[in-house]
Formats: C-alpha cells, sequence, structure tokens
C-alpha cells in the first residue's frame, strides 16, 4: 500500500511538471482555396428549425459570408474604420460606441447601457494581429484564419461599418441546415473527424500535449489534403464552410430580460454533439475568447 | 435443475442476492454505454460498439436517450436503497416480498424497455415496458411507504438510545417514512409534467435551459424534479448509513429531527420552483443545511465509534492525534461510508455555495459551456459519490474481508476522490486558467479522472466476478446469505 502512495504522488509529479502553453508556437500556412469575400444567397423559404423540426419560414432572401470573416479582413476594417473615426483605442483596448439595450429587469438580466464598449483587446497574446501605433496588421500565419478575441460589440460593428449586419440565429440556421430536410451537421448526418475542426479533429494545427486545438484557416474542410491531412468537403447546402467547429459565431438577437449573445455553430474546443445546428451557446456580450468568431449577412 | 432454483431463489429472493443483481445490472450498463462518450469515443471504441451492437444513434435523440440512461441506472439505485430499507427497517415479512418483487419487476421492466427504446430504435412497445417498469417502482415506493408508516405502537423503540418522540415512537422510522413520501410526490413532479406538457417528444436535459430568463413550468419542473430526486436519493443513503452505523445516541436524537424536516423542506422548496421561482431557492438552501446538519452528525458519531473501537482493539484508553487517526481509518470501509459523505462537501456543497455566492462573477460572467460544466459535473458527483457509498456497504455484507477488504476499500475512496477531485478542478478551471492556456490542465484533470474512474470500475468489476465465481460454488457465500438479514448486522432497536 505504501508503495502504492508514493508512485501514486511521483505519477501526480510527473503530470503536473508539464511544460507552459506556448501560444505562438509555429503553425503550418495552408491556402484552402477558398476565398472569404464570397457570399452565398440563401433564399427565402421554409426550413426546419431546432431540434424539434419545427417548420419555420423567412420571408427573404439574404446572403451570407461562405467563411468566417478572418484576421486580414478584420485588419483592413479596423485601419479603414480607425481613420473614419468610428473606432478608437483607449486603455490598450479598441472600443466602439453601442446605443444601449432596454431594460427590462429580467432575472439575472444585466444592464447595457448606451456607452463605448470592447471590441478587441490589443494587449492579449491570443490577438493575431499586430498594431504599430498606427497601422494595424495580420500576423502573416493567422492571416486566412477566422478572427477571434472579439466581442459582440465588435463583431457587430465589422458587419455595421459595411453596411451588413450579423446574422439571427434563425438565419444562421437556415444558411447551415438548408431547406430540403432535418440535417443535424451542414454537411449531412453524421460527424467524422475530418468533417470540421473540433476536440477531436486531429488537424495539423493542434498538439494536444501543449497548447491544445487551434483555429484552422477559413474553408480549410473542403475536401483537400494538407500535408497528408484528408480533409472532407463538408459546406452547408448552400455551400457556406465552417458552420460546425473552428469558432463558436455571434449572432444578433437582443431578447427580452437577458443581457447574453447567443453562439451557434460550436468550436475546435468542443465535441461532436456540440456541433449539432441547433446547439446554442451564449456570453455576456464583452466576452473575448480565442475560440469565438463570427460571419456576417447582407 | 435444482442448482440453477437455488440460485435464482438466492439472486431473486433474498435481499443480498436482489442487490448483488442490481449492482451487477448497474455496472454493465455503466461500463457498455460509458463505452459511447468521453475517451473511450476518442479512442474508436464507439464505432466498434456501435456497429458491432447495431446501436441507432440519431443525433436529434441524444437527450432522449440520456435522459432514458440516467433513469434506467437510477430505477436501478433505488431499487438497492430499497432492498436496503426493507431489510434494516422493521415491517411484515409479506410486505418485504411485495415491496421487493414489485420493484424488481420495475427496475428490470425500465431497463429492458427503456436501453432498446433509446439504443436500438423507437419501439414503442419497449417504450411502453419502460413506462410500465416506472409505474411499478411508483407503485412499490408506494407500498413501502405503507410499510414504513411509523404510528404503530410494535414498532415503538424499545432502547431509548435511539431518537423518539415522548410516546416512544421511532424517529429513525419518520425519517425513513417522510423520506420515502417525499420521493413519491417528487416522482410525480417529474412524470406528470413531463406527460402533460412534453408528451416524451420534446425531451431537454435541464443544464442546457438554466439561462433561458422566463422558464415554461415543465422546463421548472425537470429542473426541479432530478435536483430533488438526487437529493432524496443522497439522504436515503444517509439514512441507510446511520443503520449500518448502528447510529443512536443524543447525536442521533438530534440528526433525526433534523433529516426529517430537511428532507421535507427541501423537497417542497424544489416544488416551489414552479409557481414561487424567487423564493424556491431560499427554501432550498435552508432545507439542504438542514439535511447536511444531520448528515454532519452522523459523521462525527460514526468517526467517533471508530476511534474508540480502534483503540480499544488496541487496548489504549486515549490515544494521540495518529493513534486516533490510524483508528478512524483502519477499516476503509466502515471509513469510507462517511468520508466521501464528507468529500462530496468539497466537490458538491462547496462548489455550489461558492458559485452561488459569486454568482455575478462567474455565472453571470462566463460562457454558458463553462457554466454547463459546472452543473453536469456536480451532479455526476453527487449521484456518482453517493453510489460509491452504497458499493462500499454492499461490500461488506458481501464478506470482504483481510487485505481485499483494504485494497477494496482503499481502490474505491482513493480513486473516486481522484476522479471526483479532478474533474472539480476542471469544472472550476476558469477561475484561474485563460482559455488559451488550458489545456494542460485539461489533459492533467482529464488523465487523473479517467485513471480514476478506470479504477473504480476495476475494483467494481473484481467485486462481481468474486461473486460469479462463488455462485458456481456448491456451498458458496451465496448458499448462506440466502438466508440472512441485513438487520443482523446492528443492534436491535
Amino acid at each position: 500500500m505504501k508503495k502504492l502512495t508514493l508512485l501514486l504522488i511521483s505519477f501526480i509529479f510527473t503530470l503536473t511538471a508539464c511544460k507552459p502553453v506556448d501560444i505562438n508556437a509555429p503553425a503550418p500556412v495552408y491556402d484552402t482555396g477558398i476565398e472569404p469575400n464570397t457570399w452565398a444567397l440563401i433564399p427565402m423559404g421554409e426550413f426546419f428549425s431546432g431540434q424539434f423540426n419545427f417548420e419555420t419560414t423567412i420571408d427573404y432572401d439574404y446572403e451570407m459570408m461562405i467563411t468566417h470573416v478572418t484576421n486580414q479582413q478584420f485588419v483592413e476594417y479596423l485601419n479603414e474604420a480607425m481613420k473614419d473615426g468610428y473606432i478608437k483605442i483607449e486603455e490598450n483596448k479598441v472600443i466602439g460606441y453601442y446605443p444601449g439595450d432596454e431594460f427590462h429587469d429580467g432575472r439575472h438580466e444585466e444592464e447595457i447601457p448606451a456607452g463605448n464598449y470592447i471590441h478587441i483587446p490589443l494587449d492579449d497574446p491570443m490577438l493575431r494581429l499586430d498594431y504599430d501605433g498606427q497601422i494595424f496588421t495580420a500576423q502573416p500565419t493567422w492571416a486566412n484564419h477566422p478572427m477571434t478575441m472579439v466581442s459582440w460589440f465588435g463583431a457587430k460593428a465589422y458587419c455595421e461599418y459595411y453596411d451588413w449586419r450579423l446574422p439571427t440565429e434563425l438565419e444562421w440556421e437556415k444558411a447551415a441546415r438548408g431547406s430540403e430536410d432535418t440535417r443535424p451537421y451542414p454537411w449531412g448526418e453524421t460527424i467524422a473527424r475530418n468533417n470540421a475542426n473540433l476536440i477531436t479533429s486531429r488537424d495539423p494545427f493542434e498538439d494536444m500535449n501543449s497548447f491544445g486545438s487551434r483555429t484552422t484557416p477559413v474553408g480549410f474542410y473542403n475536401g483537400k489534403t494538407y500535408d497528408g491531412y484528408v480533409t472532407l468537403d463538408s459546406p452547408s447546402p448552400y455551400g457556406i464552410y465552417d458552420m460546425a467547429g473552428n469558432v463558436w459565431e455571434w449572432t444578433s438577437n437582443v431578447y427580452e430580460e437577458q443581457h447574453y449573445r447567443y453562439l451557434r455553430g460550436g468550436s475546435k474546443d468542443v465535441y461532436e454533439n456540440y456541433l449539432r445546428i441547433w446547439i446554442r451557446n451564449s456570453s455576456i456580450p464583452t466576452y473575448i475568447s480565442p475560440s469565438f468568431g463570427f460571419r456576417c449577412v447582407k | 435443475m435444482l442448482a440453477l432454483k437455488t440460485r435464482f431463489n438466492y439472486l431473486f429472493t433474498s435481499t443480498k442476492g436482489l442487490i448483488l443483481v442490481a449492482i451487477a445490472l448497474c455496472a454493465l450498463i455503466s461500463a457498455f454505454f460509458g463505452s459511447l462518450s468521453g475517451p473511450m469515443a476518442d479512442l474508436g471504441v464507439k464505432d466498434v460498439i456501435v456497429k458491432t451492437f447495431g446501436i441507432d444513434l440519431v443525433e436529434s435523440e441524444r437527450e432522449g436517450r440520456l435522459i432514458i440512461l440516467y433513469h434506467t441506472i437510477a430505477m436501478a439505485v433505488i431499487a438497492i436503497e430499497t432492498y436496503m430499507i426493507t431489510d434494516l427497517v422493521a415491517m411484515k415479512e409479506n410486505q418485504r416480498v411485495q415491496i421487493n418483487s414489485t420493484i424488481t419487476f420495475g427496475y428490470l421492466a425500465a431497463i429492458i424497455g427503456g436501453l432498446p427504446f433509446a439504443y436500438w430504435g423507437t419501439s414503442w412497445i419497449m417504450h411502453g415496458i419502460y413506462i410500465a417498469g416506472l409505474t411499478l417502482i411508483f407503485f412499490a415506493g408506494c407500498l413501502l411507504a405503507y410499510a414504513l408508516w411509523p404510528w404503530r405502537s410494535e414498532y415503538k423503540v424499545k432502547n431509548t438510545a435511539y431518537a423518539h418522540s415522548k410516546s416512544g415512537y421511532d424517529l429513525e422510522r419518520v425519517a425513513f417514512f417522510s423520506v420515502s413520501i417525499v420521493t413519491l410526490a417528487s416522482a410525480l413532479f417529474g412524470a406528470i409534467p413531463g406527460s402533460f406538457y412534453g408528451n416524451g417528444f420534446f425531451t431537454f436535459l435541464a443544464e442546457n435551459v438554466v439561462r433561458e430568463p422566463i422558464k415554461t413550468t415543465l422546463q421548472k419542473s425537470i429542473i426541479g424534479h432530478l435536483h430533488i430526486m438526487l437529493a432524496l436519493i443522497a439522504i436515503a443513503c444517509a439514512l441507510i448509513i446511520c443503520r449500518y452505523m448502528d447510529f443512536k445516541g443524543i447525536l442521533h436524537k438530534i440528526a433525526m429531527p433534523l433529516f426529517i424536516i430537511g428532507s421535507i423542506v427541501l423537497s417542497m422548496g424544489t416544488w416551489l420552483v414552479v409557481p414561487f421561482e424567487g423564493i424556491a431557492h431560499t427554501v432550498i438552501y435552508g432545507g439542504s443545511t438542514i439535511a447536511m446538519l444531520g448528515a454532519l452528525l452522523l459523521v462525527i458519531y460514526s468517526w467517533d465509534k471508530l476511534i474508540k473501537t480502534g483503540l480499544e482493539e488496541k487496548e489504549l484508553k486515549k490515544g494521540n492525534f495518529f493513534q486516533g487517526l490510524a483508528a478512524l481509518v483502519r477499516d476503509p470501509i466502515k471509513f469510507g461510508v462517511t468520508w466521501q459523505m464528507v468529500f462530496m462537501n468539497f466537490t458538491v456543497s462547496f462548489i455550489g455555495i461558492f458559485v452561488a455566492v459569486k454568482l455575478e462573477e462567474i455565472f453571470r460572467n462566463w460562457p454558458f459551456m463553462d457554466e454547463k460544466l459546472i452543473l453536469t459535473g456536480h451532479w455526476h458527483i453527487l449521484a456518482t459519490l453517493t453510489a460509491t457509498i452504497l458499493l462500499l456497504y454492499y461490500a461488506d455484507l458481501a464478506g470482504l474481508k483481510g487485505k481485499a477488504r483494504q485494497w477494496f476499500g482503499w481502490s474505491i475512496i482513493i480513486f473516486s476522490d481522484l476522479a471526483f477531485g479532478a474533474v472539480t478542478v476542471y469544472e472550476m478551471k476558469r477561475l484561474f486558467v485563460e482559455e488559451a492556456y488550458q489545456q494542460p490542465v485539461v489533459n492533467i484533470t482529464n488523465l487523473l479522472g479517467d485513471i480514476g474512474l478506470v479504477v473504480v470500475l476495476l475494483a467494481l468489476a473484481a467485486l462481481m466476478v468474486w461473486r460469479l465465481i462463488d455462485l458456481f460454488k456448491k456451498n458458496g457465500r451465496w448458499s448462506q446469505e440466502v438466508h440472512e438479514k441485513l438487520k443482523s448486522y446492528v443492534e436491535e432497536k
């Protein structure tokens, strides 16, 4: 029994003596061949929403970006928007004005009054952008990866700067599922580890022994092979990529009696059941995460 | 044929045999369906199991499958507790037989109907068998409550060292009775709204709806139902351990009213969630604190008894701290049943209180997925620690002795605590590590959690194999146990 205890203690010590995480560990650079500045048309019509397949209608056409907004796209926006005075930098944060939400004093609701709110933090090492005091640039390795470390306010401001908007939850769901069937994943009924960037995807960007899972370039899961890693072509029925996995996507809805904002699609850090189309995540709108990104609709 | 008949009689008519069958089924279900998630899925075991056994995993039915899986395991655990109660608490023999046979048919039907319905295509015949099973269990609960009726003169305490009313009625029996009544009401609290509003088609896990600002009656009922059922299973387990440890004296006299009031107040609090959600939480905190105080007194009594007995065995009148500690832990089974209750506070109660106090900093700020980890983590831990307590008790009933008893007891205690300690750190990790830097914490906690659970399951498997081998012996332990009563392990009240 004493031997076993000693063995157990030494085993725990060995485990806890792991190296610290190097978040700047090198990552491969791949051109996925998917153009981020492309939009897909989602035609008006019926579709099945939610886990229990409610017949739902969206009575207008809209277009959605076929990939997440990339770091490269976001720096272009930052540079333009800074010049226009649309956003500004204060205390190492990019901030912007938000007119506030109507407060209903709901259970656990927190007030979001009009004011300036964080869009991105400039001093967080997980931000894959650089700022030299004048110009923002995307770190070359991460230029075609989803823009992360962006709050709901930042994502909304990006879309609205170009007269676009964040998708509503229902718009997002129709774009992911199509109108033909009740599929649980954007590409169909089942999921394999090379359908999407999830915790078990074993893609070339992850190392579960040190820094864990990282984002993949937008449109990565398009049937191409990258240094031996074979991906399955996994767009939604409308040809939209990464609607499951990689990063959670901010959606636009502001619901009465709550301050949370909702995210869809699952991320690189979760198991396959969280990639099902109807699964929702939520967060305060100022939350900044390396697994939160967004795309726009118009 | 006679050999089969005698063994069948042992397994399905004797208390120890019935407990053994239910534990074995729990172990088999956990091992088999556990291979469909977590590291086993990642290693590819899930795919093999799914293909080999033709399991039909429809993605949109995942929540429904889990609900039925939880219910089948819970029904077996409730059956185990019922077998223990019908043998530990005085009642007529025909009542004991009626209750045990009804609940045995009930939980077996729940398993036989429920699991095929959930995992092998939605056959409504199987669903009917499952519902019939749950109904039989409820009926067995009614029979149990009737049998436990405390206000009969023949059940008055003979030994005044046990808690009793002025007129001599047994307060421990009142505690068992009140827990059985509120358990029945709480079962209806899930079943009626579930059938009326959801009718089984709109299944959801309670942890997935916590952020809905305005919850439906069904959502509130289901959240209340799962919390109270788990809490009442834990309180019933504590009462069983009271009997096992032969709890008596002044602490017993204080603890029993606490268990009675605590379980009633706690139950009422969860029922109030539907009409008065605002005050319900205050009532729940009050009830759970009272019930936990009762459990604390049980722990104090048990540890004091174990130390005194241990020192007496060494012929010491009074020992120093280390001698006292050695006496306390000399028998991991008897120490473990109450130690796990203490450990439960570190991993469940204190965490619950902490997040409630820090509500604004934690749940109001964290993403839902991080909140959900705590919600699912804490009730899995509560359920499994309760199961380990029952398992340790069964190991004693099964006659584990000597080194096997030490190895089994310490394996269960150390490795379950290791696993659940690791899970607690994992679920609370956002307090001390940012998302980008969390992987080593995730790896270590997952590894320790997996190691802990694997060792616990191996210890359980070893116990089951030992008992299985025993069944093949003509005069194995089973042949004596067939007539043994659990009551014989404790003093006559």
